[in-house]
């Protein structure tokens, strides 16, 4: 696939939104931004007074031709560039941004399959940029996502995955602490729930997975057991540094 | 920190591939397994990126950056064209 | 204006340049975790006569252990001070070596290296350790045995390690080859080739 040139670009921010109590939506402008696909991502850079320069990755979460773009940070406990980011950075401020990247964690509307998103805490990020896609393309192909987090205020962008239920609906599934007047008790995602709460392979679904590495592999193979094509699973892995 | 996968190399591939890195498809000289980059196994952050093989664990290239110079030394990895 | 400072890079005389200090263990690794037995381990040198000296687990315990309590210095710019380790000195592991070379590479399970001049790992500098903080070390940190050396970046101090194997010039490791410093001495900020 030929792409455009990737570039560092300047985005200056333009809305910052506390998700959680861990995680902040943050909107960036970024003049000269050539537009992104649901699924990539961004290098973020920082430099410090001294010249020292850290950089991380992180997925969008807006999708489309616009210059303004959309990144959703959940703080690590040790890290050094989350920290600064959810908690410090103000409207205004600037940061480097490397972009757009990547093409194969990518969900195009032209895609024929139907398709299966699988969460992992922050991974639901690039996945909510799918069905923002989606919905942006009126597609009609069926989409759905299975959320897969610790609690229920570890929810990023609940109330707009529940407003869009009715096209990409969410299975929320909780793994140490449920809702209440919850059926199923909090535990990690089993087989049986991945076989009640995804697409079949008789259905030839295209399967995004993304979260961190443990999560991914789990489902992965959770999938190929049930008799999921390797090659119509898509995953993307995150750690923390 | 445990391993990623090869979609984290778009960036830094970026400049020294001609196209998207992450679905360039190459094999694994050691056990011929044919897969995208993003199919890979990244280890080594943030020293640098050692990408391996899914299928046998082998180093297929390596990747760092040090003074915004990008280094890929290839190891074990033959880059397929488009189909 | 939010102004990102990176890590605290503080003024503790201990902390070579360039570093700052970590409380937790970060974990970086050059390829997947290997699992070893106790049984099936076993650590050797080889000298360019093609002598080979070989010790099970069992010979590694049964030989005389030192408790030693160091800073470690990872090239990543994290440094850690104090930390204990027990293990055998690579003094006593080359008492019966007889070698002519100056350089040593040092091999680990699962294809890793990293060279080092001999001299380095002598004269109570480096152990084969496989103790941490008084619990066996865990395979995540290099258990069941790592190479330690820590006058030098951490990435010398080769974490299931298996053996060291001698030559005549220093031929470079794993990172080596890939742009960090043949040497690696964190006060010199030997970090790039």
């Amino acid at each position: 696939m030929r792409r455009p040139p990737v570039g560092w670009f300047t985005g200056s921010l333009v809305r910052a939104t506390s998700l959680t109590d861990s995680a902040r939506s943050l909107t960036f402008s970024v003049p000269g931004w050539p537009g992104n696909l649901a699924g990539q991502h961004v290098d973020l850079r920082l430099t410090a007074s001294d010249g020292y320069q850290a950089t991380r990755s992180y997925s969008i979460a807006s999708v489309g031709p616009d210059t303004d773009v959309e990144l959703a940070v959940e703080r690590l406990p040790d890290g050094e560039v989350s920290p600064f980011l959810v908690d410090d950075l103000e409207v205004g401020d600037s940061v480097e941004l490397r972009g757009p990247l990547g093409g194969w964690f990518v969900w195009r509307p032209e895609h024929p399959e139907p398709v299966q998103l699988i969460a992992g805490g922050s991974g639901v990020v690039p996945l909510l940029a799918m069905t923002r896609a989606h919905t942006d393309a009126r597609s009609t192909v069926p989409m759905q996502l299975l959320y897969s987090l610790r609690t229920p205020e570890d929810a990023l962008y609940r109330d707009e995955l529940q407003q869009r239920s009715s096209t990409t609906p969410t299975t929320w599934h909780y793994t140490r602490t449920v809702p209440p007047g919850w059926t199923r008790a909090a535990g990690r995602l089993t087989p049986d729930d991945l076989r009640s709460a995804t697409l079949p392979p008789e259905r030839g679904p295209l399967t995004f997975v993304c979260g961190p590495t443990g999560f991914v592999e789990t489902v992965a193979r959770g999938l190929i057991d049930l008799g999921h094509q390797p090659d119509s699973i898509r995953t993307e892995r995150f750690g923390g540094i | 920190m445990q391993h990623l996968d090869g979609n984290v190399l778009a960036g830094p591939a970026s400049e020294l591939f001609p196209s998207e890195p992450t679905t360039t498809r190459g094999q694994c000289l050691s056990c011929s397994d044919i897969a995208t980059l993003a199919q890979a196994m990244v280890y080594g952050a943030p020293m640098g990126y050692v990408v391996r093989c899914r299928g046998c664990d082998g180093v297929l290239v390596v990747i760092t950056e040090h003074d915004g110079q990008t280094t890929v030394n290839m190891h074990s990895l033959r880059l397929l064209s488009e189909l | 204006m939010a102004i990102f400072g990176g890590r605290r890079r503080n003024d503790n005389p201990n902390l070579p340049p360039g570093q700052h200090l970590t409380e937790s263990f970060p974990v970086l690794s050059a390829g997947p975790t290997p699992s070893i037995s106790a049984d099936d381990w076993e650590f050797s040198i080889r000298t360019e006569g093609g002598d080979i000296h070989r010790w099970s687990w069992q010979e590694l315990l049964a030989l005389p252990a030192e408790d030693v309590t160091v800073d470690i210095h990872c090239v990543t710019s994290w440094s850690k001070l104090g930390t204990g380790w027990r293990g055998v000195s690579l003094d006593t592991l080359f008492a019966d070596v007889d070698t002519g070379l100056d350089y040593v590479m040092a091999h680990s399970y699962g294809g890793y290296t990293t060279n080092l001049p001999l001299e380095e790992v002598l004269e109570g500098r480096a152990w084969i350790a496989y103790e941490y903080d008084g619990e066996p070390l865990d395979p995540e940190h290099g258990g069941p045995a790592r190479l330690l050396v820590p006058h030098l970046y951490f990435w010398k101090s080769a974490k299931w390690v298996r053996g060291l194997v001698m030559q005549d010039d220093d031929y470079p490791g794993f990172w080596e080859e890939n742009g960090y410093h043949l040497h690696g001495d964190p006060w010199r900020e030997e970090r790039y080739a």
